[in-house]
């Protein structure tokens, strides 16, 4: 036995420790899902609808089957099992069923030896089509019943009656992930018939169901690995490529490769829900709200992908974070044969977000207050009924807090526009720079956090003690957002050890994590990490009769009376937990009930430039105050809310996928603008602690928040800048201008 | 035909059967997957390399008209023992998450700061403007740059 001082872990919770997987990044050897191959390979290529909605007479793919290096042209007879997938409705063919219901749609795949010949052999491929007319309307969609879900929330009294009424019509555009890692994957056959995917992929046990079903394989005979991704933002939670370079695998008896291009990106994944809304809010005297009403059409195109669930989130997240006993909402999904939507950072938070903000600012103004007293009079918080479901908010909400840590932040100094680089349209303005007129803008955004209306959300992890360190076991998806890095920081403070490394597991190895979406995974997986390290911990001290767990053994009272070795004499010691957060409900007829597993609330302030002759916009800086629950790594949490006011940014000026005809227009990034560097406003950041009910010590997921609420602060900053009544996203130089 | 194509320091001769891209003759050749195809536009900078000292979009670059000229890639950046200050600086900044777009800033920011060892904000932000992410709404990179001017003095 020896003694030794006690240790304090180092890279545990609280710190900003670096991510493992940042120096391969960095020095350009991390394998992305576009990086893999295998030897033997051969390229997939895919041949799609070039109509928005047609019946298929004929397809002719002799020509292609006959080129020179082409090992297998597959259409939608070629699929072995079901025909069709989708992770909430089995909807969406495989390839095309006979009818095209999406510009773009998957028509044919073709597996070739080079990457060159399987795109011209899927160019060879000759079908003919009988258009048809496309549904491409949304309100009309809805008059004909072509939805997905309606939701209807009824609480308190429908009769309500303030004395300050505003109301208006607000529309958010369709909006991309522009993830820049394009949708990739290798297929590899196994000489059982198995197969090994490694595709781009936010949940890859739903991939697998999905996989297994369409493939008609058993499911232990199909492994999903996880892979290098290059973001997501929601666009890889539904299937893409995944099933088409399995078939073409299977087919081949040979690895395939399928890498889609930018054009082929924007159309090979889900986007965000373009939204109509109407709201009505009555507030009286005071300000506080008597009543809203409001009336919600999103897009989901036309495949249902994750729609159900997107229009669940807009319709509870109508009121935004505001009490309010009198609530009314009427809330529907359409299905088009625009291009499908689905998930995306925010998941119907945002497209509300936007017109309850505005809703508010207009509070402001009839009632001649501030914008923030407006927001602080109603504000909701921790023990308040949720003003839609009516669910009482539990665990942490510092609305407040997030109010007054914001508003801590100094204001900028008046611009003096010296450097015309700074200038809104920089360079390019003709406008005297003393017709620039400056604005301030607020929003606040509420998230749910987690997957909601009982959904059973769960996330494995196996933690295993080795003498060569701590492995933690996952299927999780770390997307960028440096989940890697928490889940280590976790493992290492209950295990007392900073030896922690983090292995991804396949399918076939442990069960699922759940998406990495709904901001879940610090909670989801995080939560699995820290059960199955304090599971192990517990286990190893029980066995040793120990009361502490250090980086070299057991220890008791102070005194070592087990090594490393020791503990692991039998082999390496292991414990494997299944997490699941609070239960939720299904919402009644009536859209009540505890449908949510707990809330993140997030408060931005922007300040812009305009130029309002040109309709130009320089967004000089977005500073924000979030609600984090627990910070576990300070600096990976910055980087979410930097990163996420730029996507909030991006939505608020300059991203539009624009969609004439269910024709994607822009499908470049060239014309599918982003924000660069000079785009980039300044961003101050300050992080609110109050520790949530159920999340690893106290943590909330951030990822969506950001996004949430950036956008409409940015609008509203033009407004008053303005004094535009601005009703839509992405504000465009003409909504600016007034033509 | 063949061309002749100096890659981080060692002179290749590459056959041409097909009228691609520098980039893809990188990346399909010579295995030097650290240049990203993010869309083949020029418009993103994710397969940002050096081309006898200029940044160039390699997707953008024909591999044919690359014949003779000298071309340095993140691989070749990065030093044999341990990282460039630049790849030093973006780790401790929390500059990286994806990671897709990093290759492509390390090396429009190893340009920039051979060309100019002292940027300013304006000039980081106006020389990396051809590199976009999605990441992190370049605020840690820009503190990348700021680390690496505290680090000289």
């Amino acid at each position: 036995m020896t003694t030794g001082a006690p240790t304090r872990t180092r890279g545990g919770i609280g710190v900003s420790v670096r991510r493992p997987d940042g120096e391969p990044k960095v020095i350009g050897n991390f394998a992305y899902a576009s990086d893999l191959s295998a030897p033997d390979m051969l390229w997939g290529a895919t041949f799609r609808s070039p109509h928005t909605h047609a019946r298929l007479v004929s397809l002719d793919t002799s020509a292609a089957a006959a080129m020179d290096g082409v090992r297998s042209v597959l259409t939608q007879d070629d699929v072995p099992g079901k025909h069709h997938f989708g992770q909430e409705e089995q909807d969406q063919p495989v390839l095309c069923d006979g009818v095209a219901r999406y510009w773009g749609e998957p028509v044919a795949v073709v597996a070739a030896d080079d990457e060159e010949t399987a795109r011209r052999a899927a160019a060879a491929i000759v079908a003919e089509w009988e258009p048809l007319e496309p549904l491409t309307d949304p309100e009309v969609a809805a008059e004909r019943g072509s939805v997905y879900r309606e939701m209807r929330v009824r609480r308190g009294d429908t009769e309500a009656a303030g004395s300050i009424v505003v109301e208006g019509f607000y529309e958010t555009a369709t909006q991309d992930q522009a993830p820049l890692g394009p949708e990739a994957g290798l297929a590899v056959p196994d000489a059982a018939g198995g197969l090994d995917l490694w595709v781009t992929s936010q949940w890859i046990h739903i991939d697998h169901t999905q996989i297994v079903d369409c493939l008609a394989m058993e499911a232990d005979a199909v492994r999903c690995h996880p892979v290098g991704i290059g973001g997501a933002f929601g666009s890889r939670e539904d299937i893409s490529l995944h099933i088409h370079v399995a078939m073409l695998a299977l087919d081949t008896g040979r690895p395939v490769k399928m890498v889609y291009d930018r054009n082929e990106s924007f159309v090979g994944h889900v986007k965000r829900h373009p939204a109509r809304m109407w709201l009505r809010h009555e507030a009286d005297a005071d300000g506080r709200l008597v009543r809203v009403d409001g009336r919600v059409i999103l897009d989901g195109g036309s495949y249902a992908h994750t729609s159900r669930a997107v229009l669940a989130n807009a319709a509870f997240f109508t009121v935004g974070p505001y009490r309010c006993d009198n609530v009314t909402v009427d809330a529907v999904a359409v299905r088009t044969h625009n291009p499908p939507a689905g998930a995306m950072r925010g998941f119907g938070a945002v497209q509300t977000c936007f017109a309850y903000e505005m809703q508010m600012d207009r509070l402001a103004e009839a009632l001649g207050v501030g914008p923030v007293d407006v927001r602080r009079r109603n504000a909701l918080v921790a023990g308040d009924p949720m003003p839609t479901s009516g669910q009482i908010v539990e665990g942490s909400l510092p609305t407040l807090e997030v109010i007054d840590a914001l508003e801590s932040i100094p204001l900028p100094d008046p611009a003096t526009h010296e450097n015309p680089l700074t200038r809104p349209g920089g360079t390019g303005l003709t406008t005297p720079p003393s017709a620039i007129v400056r604005g301030v803008g607020y929003a606040l955004g509420l998230k749910n956090l987690a997957f909601s209306e009982a959904f059973d959300d769960f996330a494995e992890a196996r933690v295993v003690m080795t003498t060569a360190g701590v492995e933690v076991h996952t299927a999780a998806i770390e997307v960028g957002q440096g989940l890697v890095t928490v889940c280590q920081q976790i493992a290492r403070t209950v295990l007392g050890t900073d030896r922690v490394a983090v292995v991804w597991d396949d399918t076939s190895r442990i069960g699922s994590a759940g998406s990495t979406s709904a901001s879940r995974q610090t909670q989801m997986t995080g939560g699995a990490v820290h059960a199955a390290s304090v599971g192990l911990r517990d286990r190893i001290l029980a066995a040793h009769d120990g009361d502490e767990l250090r980086d070299d053994g057991v220890y008791r009272t102070g005194v070592r009376v087990a090594t490393i070795e020791d503990v692991c004499a039998d082999g390496p010691v292991e414990h494997h937990e299944r997490f699941r957060h609070p239960p939720t409900e299904r919402p009644d007829e009536n859209g009540q009930g505890d449908v949510h597993a707990g809330f993140v609330i997030a408060a931005h302030r922007a300040v812009v430039d305009v130029d309002p002759e040109l309709g130009l916009v320089r967004v000089v800086r977005v500073d924000t105050a979030q609600d984090v629950g627990r910070a576990l790594n300070p600096q990976a949490i910055v980087g979410q809310l930097e990163g996420g006011i730029m996507m909030g940014t991006g939505f608020a000026v300059m991203e539009r996928l624009v969609i004439e005809d269910g024709v994607i227009r822009n499908p470049t990034f060239t014309d599918y603008l982003i924000p660069t560097f000079m785009d980039a406003p300044a961003v101050e950041t300050r992080i609110v602690e109050q520790g949530d009910h159920w999340g690893p010590f106290g943590a909330k997921g951030i990822g969506e928040s950001p996004t949430i609420s950036s956008t409409p602060a940015i609008v509203s900053a033009i407004r008053n800048a303005t004094g535009r009544d601005l009703t839509r996203v992405p504000v465009l130089p003409e909504d600016i201008v007034g033509v | 035909m063949n061309v002749s194509i100096t890659v981080n320091g060692e002179r290749h001769e590459v056959p041409l059967d097909l009228p691609v891209s520098l980039l893809t003759v990188l990346r399909e050749s010579f295995g030097l997957a650290g240049t990203k195809d993010a869309c083949e536009q020029g418009e993103c900078g994710s397969c940002t390399v050096l081309m006898d000292g200029e940044i160039v979009c390699s997707c953008l670059v024909m591999a044919a008209d690359a014949d003779g000229s000298a071309v340095t890639t993140v691989e070749g950046l990065t030093p044999a023992d341990g990282l460039h200050p630049l790849q030093e600086a973006m780790l401790a900044a929390g500059a990286v998450q994806c990671g897709f777009c990093t290759p492509g800033f390390v090396v429009a920011g190893a340009h920039l700061l051979d060309e100019n060892p002292r940027p300013n904000e304006l000039e980081i932000k106006e020389a990396l403007a051809g590199n976009v992410c999605r990441c992190t709404g370049y605020g840690a990179i820009l503190r990348a740059f700021e680390h690496l001017a505290e680090d000289e003095r």
